[in-house]
């Protein structure tokens, strides 16, 4: 069994959420309220044909005039006198008017089978439009045959091998009005648009899908300048790449941070912090840097006009315009409340689409919360985010928290989406606010763990050590007024030391003139004690020739004399010395 | 019954004419019973009330399918009456002849 022939509708998501679009040659009942754009959803189908896919179209208005028709479309860029000319869409408006009308005994629908069927042939109709076929039940007074005929047109479509679209106005516990459902068994697709706190959000919702697969959720769409455009979810499969390319947050000390080489290329980074934490200036930082590498970058600003962010960052020495000018640079600003929040994402993915840009800024994410519920902003901002990595771009979300207490909580509805997250934080002490930054989390990268001291200055975000002492953690003037009272301390050590060295220099000077005195002197008797000792030597030894001679001469016992006269002799040398001293 | 031929032509009775003349135009989308009887009650309902103000026209949007949309055409059988002004129409058999007779705003012929 083949798989169900589809047939695109050209609009934007719708295709990928119904796998294809509308089952090709059945009818589909497209539901919804007054102005929920049943009739939009339906000529886009028709147009979107005729020009892309080459199947002309007719559109049978129960309700609008042609003319009506085409000045509603034209807005949207849809030319349908132009395609009428062509032959390639035939517009027919049957009017039924109830008062101009009399019933009288049976009838059948005949003539609008052979009207319809006349406007197929006339073009080659591959799809075919019926809006709004309830009008019928106002204008005619016989429900009955009206039943039966609508269902033998349901029937007859499909005979005709035209895919259709019939719409139908919702009714009070049923799809339709008039129960058409129960005609339509093929596909049913019901459109809604609401409103929660003045905010209008459109969604739609494939009911029912016979022989196909097909989400159940319900898709918020959103109908603009471009058209209509449901936004695709289909990208919630976590299927994306991953690179391991770094690329620089455009400021330095960060890059240290975060194990030197700054984000991972196409990761979805979080800069949050309290009001004028610096958090725009984390996010311009990272823009300049893109752009000085050549890439382009698309900036979303919820708070301030791009004029407003050109001249800020120009105060920290950031020349943003220059980037705007050679066209690697976009911004889009507007107020959060100005759409619902489909609208801005679905606004996100057009501008993305077209820019294909490499980085993109978001500033600030918690802009949207005052339109959405956050359970609304978390999903929207997974499938952006998802949105985003599958397209490999690197993505910059700032976050405003309130509070000092809950800065790592009140983001958690967004924290698991995001592969960085930095928290800029205020540092209060001794009658000063600091700016002090940490990475509170990067996945896949050894970062600091260090609390940084945020400062702003002429040239930009400049991240500094933080004083952290026994005295706590100080930044700012106190920081400041440390460091000073550290480099007093210092000194004061230094030139302590420098004394010392000198006292001990000027102690070994002492010490060694002490010992070359005593050298000197000692030198000096040393010498008197030689030539003393000399002299003495040479005196015995001349006593000795003497008493030699003396002996030899009178022959002598030389022994016992010789002891004597020693004693005599010596103590006449001691005499001798003691009167030379 | 003389219905052999419902293209678009006249049939008009050989009757003096009068500055109220009916223009009728009934479509039909084949023989079929409907279509015949409605063609049958038309006739004999201009017989009795309309006599020689009338002109009726047949059209069979089977051969002339392109008629349709210029006469708003939805119902079959449906008698449009084109003049006097303004335009009425009125779908089904004609086998009311009180509701076909207000429908042309004609009063009935005692």
């Amino acid at each position: 069994m083949a798989a169900l022939a589809k047939s695109a509708t050209g609009i934007d998501g719708f295709d990928q959420v119904t796998a294809g679009g509308l089952p090709t040659g059945r009818p589909t009942l497209i539901c919804g309220g007054a102005g929920c754009g049943k009739t939009l959803f339906a000529i886009s189908f028709l147009v979107h044909g005729a020009v892309k896919f080459g199947e002309p179209g007719v559109f049978m208005s129960f309700e609008e005039s042609s003319h009506e028709l085409a000045q509603n479309v034209a807005s949207l860029g849809f030319d349908l006198p132009g395609l009428i000319e062509k032959k390639k869409i035939v517009l027919d408006h049957v009017k039924v008017e109830r008062s101009e009308i009399e019933e009288t005994g049976d009838y059948d629908l005949e003539g609008l089978f052979i009207r319809l069927g006349f406007a197929i042939d006339s073009i080659g109709a591959k799809r075919v439009v019926l809006d709004t076929i309830e009008s019928l039940f106002a204008g005619l007074a016989n429900q009955s045959i009206l039943r039966a005929e609508l269902r033998r047109l349901f029937r007859w479509l499909k005979e005709r091998d035209v895919t259709a679209i019939i719409t139908g106005e919702r009714g009070d516990g049923t799809l339709t009005r008039q129960g058409l459902e129960e005609y339509v068994s093929d596909a049913v697709i019901l459109l809604d648009h609401r409103v929660t706190e003045q905010v209008s959000t459109r969604r739609l919702r494939i009911v029912k899908y016979r022989g196909s697969a097909h989400g159940t959720n319900e898709y918020p769409f959103l109908i603009d300048e471009d058209g209509i455009a449901v936004l695709p979810v289909t990208s919630m499969g976590l299927t994306h790449g991953a690179s391991s390319d770094r690329i620089s947050t455009g400021i330095a000390r960060l890059d240290t941070m975060l194990d030197g080489q700054g984000y991972f290329r196409g990761s979805t980074v979080l800069v949050s912090g309290t009001a004028g934490a610096g958090k725009s200036s984390v996010a311009a930082h990272f823009l300049d840097a893109a752009c000085r590498r050549g890439e382009r970058c698309l900036a979303f600003m919820f708070e301030e006009s791009p004029a407003q962010v050109v001249r800020n960052m120009r105060s920290i020495g950031i020349d943003l315009q220059q980037w705007v000018d050679r066209g690697l640079l976009e911004f889009h600003a507007s107020r959060p409340a100005l759409h619902g929040l489909e609208m801005h994402l679905s606004q996100m993915h057009r501008a993305i689409d077209r820019f294909r840009p490499s980085v993109v800024v978001l500033d600030p994410v918690s802009g949207l919360l005052t339109v959405a519920l956050e359970t609304d902003v978390q999903s929207t901002l997974t499938r952006l985010v998802d949105y985003l990595k599958v397209r490999g771009v690197t993505a910059l979300l700032t976050s405003l928290t309130h509070g000092r207490s809950e800065q790592e909580q009140t983001d958690v509805a967004i924290s698991s989406i995001v592969d960085t997250w930095l928290l800029l934080v205020t540092l209060e002490s001794s009658g000063e606010r600091n700016r002090g930054l940490y990475v509170l989390k990067s996945r896949g990268m050894g970062h600091s763990n260090q609390i940084r001291e945020f400062v702003l200055t002429a040239h930009g975000v400049e991240l500094v050590d933080v004083y952290a002492g026994p005295s706590g953690v100080l930044t700012g003037s106190a920081r400041i007024t440390q460091e000073a009272e550290e480099r007093a301390a210092a000194l004061v050590r230094a030139q302590e030391l420098d004394r010392k060295e000198r006292t001990l220099e000027q102690l070994r000077a002492a010490f060694e003139a002490e010992v070359a005195a005593l050298r000197a002197k000692f030198e000096a008797e040393q010498a008197d004690l030689v030539i003393g000792i000399d002299e003495h030597r040479a005196r015995a030894t001349r006593l000795r020739e003497d008493r030699g001679d003396m002996a030899q001469s009178r022959s002598a016992d030389g022994a016992s004399s010789d002891n004597g006269r020693k004693h005599g002799k010596e103590r006449e040398a001691d005499e001798q010395r003691s009167k030379e001293r | 019954m003389e219905m052999t031929d419902l293209g678009p032509k006249m049939i008009s009775p050989a009757a003096e004419p009068s500055h109220e003349i009916q223009i009728l135009r009934l479509y039909i989308a084949g023989q079929t019973p409907k279509s015949i009887k409605a063609f049958a009650n038309l006739k004999k309902i201009c017989e009795e009330h309309l006599t020689g103000r009338y002109r009726i026209e047949v059209i069979d949007l089977i051969q002339n399918p392109q008629l349709a949309a210029g006469d708003q055409i939805l119902a079959v059988p449906t008698l449009v009456r084109r003049l006097p002004e303004p335009v009425r129409r009125i779908i089904g058999d004609l086998s009311h002849t009180e509701r076909v007779l207000v429908g042309l705003d004609v009063r009935p012929a005692s």
